[in-house]
């Protein structure tokens, strides 16, 4: 397996290590519950050192990437973020990222760990110019998220810059936190404020423990995997793999705000037109257990006597203190209200759609 | 990983505590810590006949889901209703949580199982 930066941070402080897509990764380090909470109560201490960063420079760069990725990064300027999928030409979904505008030829792709390799591959086997240069740069960093109401405070400490003045989705690079230089976007996984912070790959430990220690007596602890996932399932917030994929396309997860239709062409466009035109057959609910029981992913939703669709993930709502989930259902089951049966481990239980996100920080 | 010396266990990872001709059932601190957080249990129906092997109850966690299955033929006569709204009890105290009451129709079946320290060298081949 490989290991971040933080491999034998984590094991010291008690990590669970699994096997995440060939990363060795704590899933949690006290109980995925305890850590959920920290992050909506007071803040939580994530290791992504796993993702992957693209480097894309040079005076085509922006044009290059404006054809990869349905969102418009037109009106980007250096120190903004844009979330955008980025698709297939049948309209199926390669991959989930951000967008970071570094200078004005010089752009960094956040990508989820597991894709890596294959984005930089798709990046590069689409690239028809040699006005730019593509460059997996993410052996170079060490990238650490803190999140939760109590973020803002426990940096600050760290940092001479006014924290307030990063709003979200922008970014400061070659900012000195505690000594260390780094990149910080308020930007997050978690439905909460907090701070993702970029550094050279040899200081993250450094920096980690600079955070912990300052987070000492505001509640911070220490957050793993597991909590990841509960906490980005309430706020709704697409895991690729489940609720995109090259079978699920963006419209149909939901995310047509982040598809500009009428922007110049880029790979897909045509099909994701057609799939707007001619409304879309399937679409991503919210949904809540009305029958006791534990919805998964993969697990099969019916409806009259027949399939209808699956979860792409489901389990327990941790703040909600309720079952919840996120299904792909066809779209005339889709309308709030409406009653489909999950199939649970050989028992149908009903469930009904429901709005999303389940959660909305205060 | 706490084994507890007065009662038997199953392969499964239960537990049994024998009183009487009752044996309560539940499942053990190595089980609890494998699953993590648990948040929901489905409890059998008093009344319901089991053999040895039966499933008589499922518990999710947040991250997996197992069967309980029964180390004991009978019928059970009592379940731990506190479970449905505290299933988190059954990671707090794993030997006090017990899932259900099986009254036993062959108490030779006990003889079956594993003791403390067969569970304890069980547990270290598991791992």
């Amino acid at each position: 397996m490989k290991k971040t930066p933080l491999y034998d941070t984590h094991v010291a402080l008690g990590g669970k290590i699994i096997d995440f897509g060939g990363w060795a990764l704590p899933v949690q380090y006290s109980s995925i519950l305890n850590e959920h909470h920290a992050v909506r109560n007071a803040a939580g201490l994530f290791d992504v050192s796993h993702m992957g960063e693209i480097l894309i420079e040079g005076s085509g760069a922006q044009e290059f990437i404006q054809q990869m990725i349905t969102n418009d990064i037109s009106k980007m300027s250096p120190g903004r973020i844009v979330y955008s999928p980025m698709c297939y030409r049948n309209g199926g979904t390669v991959d989930d990222l951000l967008v970071y505008q570094l200078d004005t030829n010089r752009y960094l792709l956040v990508v989820n760990a597991s894709n890596t390799q294959k984005d930089y591959e798709w990046l590069r086997d689409n690239c028809n110019t040699k006005d730019l240069a593509i460059k997996d740069v993410s052996a170079d960093y060490g990238l650490i998220a803190i999140q939760g109401p109590a973020s803002q405070k426990i940096l600050q400490k760290l940092i001479s810059i006014p924290l307030e003045e990063i709003r979200f989705f922008r970014f400061v690079d070659n900012v000195e936190v505690a000594g260390v230089k780094a990149l910080i976007s308020r930007t997050g996984y978690t439905g909460e404020d907090g701070f993702e912070l970029y550094v050279s790959s040899d200081q993250t430990v450094k920096l980690w423990e600079e955070i912990m220690e300052a987070g000492a007596n505001e509640g911070l602890v220490p957050a793993g995997l597991g909590a990841r996932d509960t906490l980005r399932f309430e706020a709704a917030l697409p895991l690729y793999g489940q609720e995109l994929s090259p079978n699920i396309s963006p419209l149909e997860a939901g995310l047509d705000r982040f598809v500009k239709l009428n922007k110049q062409d880029f790979i897909g466009k045509d099909a994701l037109v057609e799939q707007s035109e001619e409304g879309l057959k399937r679409k991503l609910v919210g949904f809540e257990m009305i029958d006791r029981g534990m919805p998964r992913t993969g697990y099969k939703v019916q409806a009259d006597g027949k399939d209808i669709g699956f979860v792409t993930s489901g389990g327990l709502a941790p703040t909600l203190k309720k079952n919840v989930g996120l299904a792909l259902v066809r779209i005339q089951y889709s309308n709030l209200q409406d009653e489909f049966f999950i199939q649970v481990r050989g028992k149908s239980l009903k469930a009904r759609v429901i709005s999303t996100p389940f959660y909305l920080k205060q | 990983m706490k084994v507890l010396e007065d009662l038997k266990y199953a392969k499964g990872h239960e537990w049994v505590r024998v009183e009487g001709n009752k044996a309560y059932i539940g499942i053990t601190d190595f089980a609890q810590d494998e699953l993590g957080d648990i948040v929901y249990i489905e409890l059998p129906e008093v009344g319901a006949h089991v053999e040895v092997d039966d499933i008589i109850g499922s518990i999710e966690s947040v991250k997996a889901a197992a069967d309980v299955y029964s180390p004991v033929s009978g019928e059970i006569v009592e379940v731990n209703e506190e479970l449905e709204t505290s299933p988190e009890l059954v990671n707090e105290d794993p030997y006090d949580a017990w899932i259900a009451v099986v009254e036993m129709t062959d108490s030779g079946e006990l003889d079956n199982l594993m003791d403390a320290e067969e569970y304890e060298k069980f547990c270290e081949e598991e791992a």
